[in-house]
């Protein structure tokens, strides 16, 4: 092409522009090829490369073991969180309890029959287990006034051998508000919303039936409808429709007085619940002990 | 609480079905545990009479027997030890319906068998299949036995609370069932039975404040062979209570029927006087059941001229008790103050009817109501003559009935609703409260009474429980709170415990729970110093005391995972360990910290069996940078200084220390130790206080250089025993601020260097803040830091 280009001066004068163009084109042809081909050559040196490079990205990951935490930790977790968004402190207390915040200043003085609903293990006659999580609720009204919005999650323990439905050791939120309004009426609202949050199901029937607790008055068991069989009857429910996970009621009056409040200028309202029990029946578990045993096999079933 | 639906129903019978009667009981908080048939599902069978008893040709432990079945005989081959002319008993027809089977005309070893006698059993009545059941000579052959015994009737199973004991009897459970209802209730008829003899016994009351009330009779020539009759047996049975005599049947039928605790003493065996008193500590006495007690103080006795006859409220005596030889009886219906009766059984270990009911509380009134029915039954029974009802009572110590004040405003204010007046006023004559009003200016006001029975009324907000309760919980309001919108206080300064627990479940922990009492023989070899808090009532040995440490739980869980097959366990919990400060104190609530705890646990192989790596076990390192993940969450520094723990291996131990204080230990299981737990992997364990490492530095940004930083690598040589953390601190100290980082980057024994010494190969980092550091600069610091190396442990260079 530069023997051609060079040769362009042998030419009338006339014919040099077009003889020139042609060479050109000829030239850029040919360069265009090279240049195709020297890519062509690149790309499959490397494709081959790139091939060899393969792996199998099905394998798995370097070490990729998580853990998990407890179910009962997530089912305490969910709950705590539900009520931290609606501006209740959550307060933890001791679990090796004296009888007064476990039981009298709870309205239960010694030998009252309600305290045969409390098995109690004693290291000696004044301390204890604490058998629910109200005496959270004593200290916490002893020290702090209204108004009072908390929950108290922790261990609580009962003498009970353990079978699919007891354990002598469980688990119990129990929430307080004390405030100048506070009624039955706010307590409905409180314990509906939340079981239908839990249970992710706001058509979930809710019921209140009369009960007692010494430290509650009025008292109510609070009864939602079976999560399992939608109130048709199930094993899960025995056939009744509904499951009992809470008691509830307004703070007897003289509760507030033990802990320095004045009944007539506040009123409260409390509840309590098992979350072992809301855990079984929101994962399915069918025997409490699992909770205890940690079986990993168990355990690595929560993520 | 057994009882029975048609007793109930004799006295007030509203229409619905057993199921909706039971659903109506919860919810007016008369919680209904189950419910049953008295008997099963049968038809067809009636009264027959066997007429008579041959012997069966082919079959020796057969008979055969003519059966009167009221219109004609069948011959009925039969297997029952007790089939004899002359007894009454049920009597399956041929096409009767029994135990989901129909009865057919059958050949017995070649007899034939029009029908079937039955047992308890073959109805659903019981379990009692010895023989025939027996039925009373009086009944008529040919009578459906379902009519005759009254079947059609459910057995109902009520859990109580302790609040309602006015419903522990069939008296009460028709007032609240006919209150629910709307419905008058049919309360018997108690006419007074007119004494025919004069004998009384006398008693005194010699501490009126436990027992004001004492109703006695005296009963003279009763015949104790006399049958119990069947509709009372009857009763009985459906309320689970076993029929005895006549006198133990009516007392407990009393009990059943007016919730009125009764007692029998065989008079004959009655000395001096009866004085009801508390005890004095020692005094013993025999029960009913031949057990004997011996008393603590203040535990109220029924006594005698002999000393002691009766546990008041609890269980009568032995000495004093009617036997099938008693002629005369003297029959208590006394009153005792639920405190004084409260915890007693339960002190000695007893548990009985009476003191169930004395210790949530009986009406005070009643005892003589009570009285005048047990002597109309009794005497119609057994005959006999009846003295008069001697009532002793101290009346100022009997209860008195509280005027309770009820607000309008306040029932509005605790429920979220208003009630009007009257509607308020219809539910208190619902309950047979008594009131008047006592209006305020601006408020409806009542006083009102509760009848005796309802001795749990004390205060207003007894009274709106009681109006809510009738009201309907399910139709008072719901309301969402309301409150004004603070914002919580969500300190920076503190690390949540989800943030730590997720960072070891990163780290491939599975949280577990265990249990706070543990195996006082695990915690020993676990924590041998410290001497666990004993609980007073354990479920079992191994679970008699409070952990010291959460490493006793986590070792007993992975040892549940090691037997089932697992080889790498990694587990982690978080809850409070007890120890008691001073373990020779008297143990008292402030003797014992109660610290919240995070602990660990970890054996086998570093990583899950995988493609990517060869198994390697885990070392002390491993669980270390675990844990380093944790508090480096805190941003603050923890030191890890060798240290010593009894359960772990000397050598393999590290405290670790946030500002000198001591947050926890983590180290490898003492093989001694690993040996006696049996257990044949080596473990490493850890274990901090929460309260040490939740506590978070708030970030405080410095300010970026942008000169170029210069690395300088040095090799020393120290000896073996000189730890990585003083070397560091010892550059620390001498280095001025432009030593930005510090890394040791190699550890190395072996080859090449003497075998008491070893090489650490560190990395230094230098920047300055304003300015480009000059080779002179660096080296200077260089210098400085190898002396003070060489100063402080003999370091030397490698070269």
């Amino acid at each position: 092409m530069t023997g051609l280009l060079k040769s362009l001066g042998n030419l009338p004068a006339e014919e040099r522009p077009a003889a020139g163009a042609e060479i050109n084109r000829a030239k850029n042809t040919i360069e265009r090829a090279i240049a195709e081909r020297k890519d062509g050559l690149e790309s499959s040196a490397l494709e081959e490369k790139l091939s060899a490079d393969a792996i199998d990205v099905t394998l798995p990951g370097r070490s990729p073991e998580i853990g998990g935490l407890h179910p009962v930790t997530i089912a305490l977790q969910r709950m705590e969180n539900f009520f931290r968004s609606v501006g209740y402190d959550v307060v933890e207390g001791p679990e090796i309890e004296d009888d007064y915040h476990n039981f009298e200043a709870l309205n239960l003085p010694a030998h009252h029959p309600a305290r045969a609903m409390h098995d109690t293990f004693y290291f000696n006659p004044n301390l204890l287990l604490r058998t629910h999580t109200s005496p959270v609720q004593v200290r916490t009204m002893e020290t702090q006034k209204p108004p009072i919005r908390i929950i108290c999650p922790g261990r609580v323990y009962r003498v009970d051998p353990p079978d699919p439905s007891h354990l002598p050791m469980f688990h119990q939120v129990e929430g307080l508000v004390v405030d100048k309004d506070v009624s039955f009426a706010d307590l409905k609202g409180t314990v509906v919303q939340f079981l239908h949050v839990f249970f992710e199901n706001n058509s979930l029937d809710v019921r209140f039936r009369p009960s007692y607790f010494p430290f509650t008055e009025p008292s109510a068991e609070v009864d939602v409808q079976c999560v399992h069989c939608l109130g048709a009857g199930c094993r899960v429910c025995g056939q009744t429709g509904w499951l009992e996970v809470m008691g509830s009621g307004m703070v007897h009056p003289r509760v507030l007085e033990y802990s320095g409040i004045d009944p007539e200028e506040y009123t409260g309202f409390a509840f309590g619940m098992g979350p072992d029990r809301l855990a079984m029946l929101r994962y399915g578990v069918d025997d409490l002990r699992h909770y205890l045993d940690n079986d990993l096999r168990f355990l690595e079933q929560f993520r | 609480m057994k009882f029975s639906e048609n007793w109930l129903r004799e006295f007030v019978n509203p229409p619905q079905s057993t199921k909706e009667l039971v659903e109506q009981l919860t919810m007016a908080g008369l919680e209904v545990d189950g419910f049953e048939p008295v008997a099963s599902d049968f038809s067809d069978v009636v009264v027959g009479e066997i007429v008579s008893v041959d012997k069966h040709p082919d079959a020796e432990k057969l008979v055969v027997c003519k059966v009167d079945g009221g219109s004609e005989q069948f011959q009925v081959v039969c297997g029952a030890p007790n089939a004899r002319p002359g007894i009454k008993i049920p009597f399956a027809l041929v096409g009767a319906k029994l135990s989901g089977s129909k009865i057919k005309k059958a050949k017995l070893r070649g007899v034939e068998s029009f029908g079937m006698l039955c047992s308890e059993r073959e109805l659903g009545l019981s379990d009692s299949h010895e023989g025939l059941m027996e039925l009373p000579a009086d009944a008529p052959v040919g009578d459906n036995i379902r009519e005759y015994l009254q079947l059609e009737d459910a057995i109902i199973d009520l859990d109580l609370t302790p609040n309602r004991s006015d419903c522990l009897g069939i008296k009460g459970l028709a007032r609240e069932t006919g209150l629910l209802n709307e419905l008058d209730v049919n309360y018997p008829e108690i006419p007074p039975v007119l004494a025919t003899i004069d004998d009384t016994f006398p008693v005194e009351l010699a501490n009126p404040e436990t027992c004001p009330r004492f109703v006695g009779r005296v009963f003279r020539n009763i015949n104790l062979q006399a049958e119990t009759p069947l509709w009372m047996k009857e009763k009985l049975r459906r309320c689970d209570v076993r029929s005895i005599d006549p006198v133990v049947d009516v007392t407990n039928y009393i009990m059943l029927e007016l919730n009125h605790p009764m007692h029998a003493y065989d008079l004959a065996c009655l000395t001096d006087k009866i004085i009801v008193r508390q005890s004095t500590a020692g005094e013993k006495i025999t029960l009913l059941d031949s057990q004997e007690i011996t008393l603590h103080e203040d535990t109220v006795l029924i006594t005698d001229g002999s000393g002691p006859i009766g546990m008041a409220g609890v269980m009568g005596g032995l000495t004093t008790s009617v036997t099938s030889e008693t002629n005369d009886i003297f029959l208590e219906c006394a009153w005792f103050a639920p405190t004084s009766i409260a915890g007693q059984a339960r002190s000695y270990g007893l548990n009985t009817d009476a003191a169930h009911r004395f210790e949530r509380g009986v009406d005070w009134q009643g005892q003589q109501e009570a009285m005048e029915r047990a002597t109309a039954l009794l005497l119609d029974i057994t005959g006999g003559e009846a003295g008069p009802i001697i009532d002793t009572v101290v009346p100022e110590n009997l209860p008195s009935l509280p005027d309770v004040p009820l607000r309008a405003s306040r029932i509005k204010r605790l429920l979220g609703v208003a009630i009007d007046d009257v509607s308020v006023e219809g539910m208190l004559q619902r309950l047979s409260f008594k009131f008047v009003r006592a209006d305020a200016a601006d408020d409806t006001h009542w006083l009102v009474k509760a009848p005796s029975h309802r001795f749990d009324i004390a205060i207003e907000a007894d009274l709106i429980e009681e109006i809510s309760r009738v009201y309907g919980y399910n139709t008072l309001p719901v309301r969402t709170p309301q409150s004004s919108l603070a914002m919580p206080e969500l300190p920076e300064s503190h690390l949540t415990l989800p943030r730590i627990r997720d960072q070891l479940v990163a780290r491939g922990y599975q949280e577990s729970i265990s249990y706070s009492f543990v195996d006082p023989a695990v915690e020993a070899l676990l924590d041998p110093e410290q001497r666990p808090i004993e609980l007073a009532n354990p479920l079992s040995g191994d679970m008699s005391v409070m952990r010291t440490t959460l490493w006793t739980g986590l070792i007993k869980s992975l040892i549940y995972n090691l037997n089932r097959q697992q080889n790498r366990v990694r587990l982690f919990e978080v809850g409070l360990r007890f120890r008691q400060k001073n373990p020779d104190n008297v143990l008292t609530f402030d003797g014992i910290s109660q610290d919240k705890t995070i602990a660990g646990v970890a054996c086998g192989p570093r990583a899950a069996e995988n493609w990517a790596t060869d198994a390697q076990a885990i070392d002390f390192y491993d669980i270390k940078g675990d844990l380093e993940s944790v508090l480096g969450l805190s941003g603050d520094v923890f030191e890890f200084r060798a240290g010593a723990h009894p359960a772990l291996q000397s050598g393999q131990v590290a405290d670790v220390y946030r500002d000198d204080e001591l947050v926890g230990h983590v180290g490898l299981l003492d093989p001694r130790v690993q040996k006696k737990l049996d257990i044949r992997v080596p473990i490493y364990l850890f274990e901090l206080k929460i309260d040490c490492i939740i506590t978070k530095m708030v970030p405080e940004a410095a300010p970026l250089s942008r000169f170029p930083e210069v690395r300088r690598d040095l090799a020393i040589i120290v000896d073996r025993a000189v730890e990585a953390i003083n070397v560091r601190k010892c550059v620390n100290s001498v280095a001025d601020s432009s030593l930005t980082n510090l890394k040791l980057f190699d550890v190395y024994q072996g080859k090449g260097i003497d075998p008491n010494r070893k090489s650490l190969a560190l990395g230094l980092t230098f920047r300055h803040t304003s300015r480009t550091l000059t080779d002179e600069e660096i080296n200077h610091s260089i210098s400085k830091i190898v002396a003070s190396l060489e100063a402080d442990f003999g370091a030397t260079l490698r070269n």
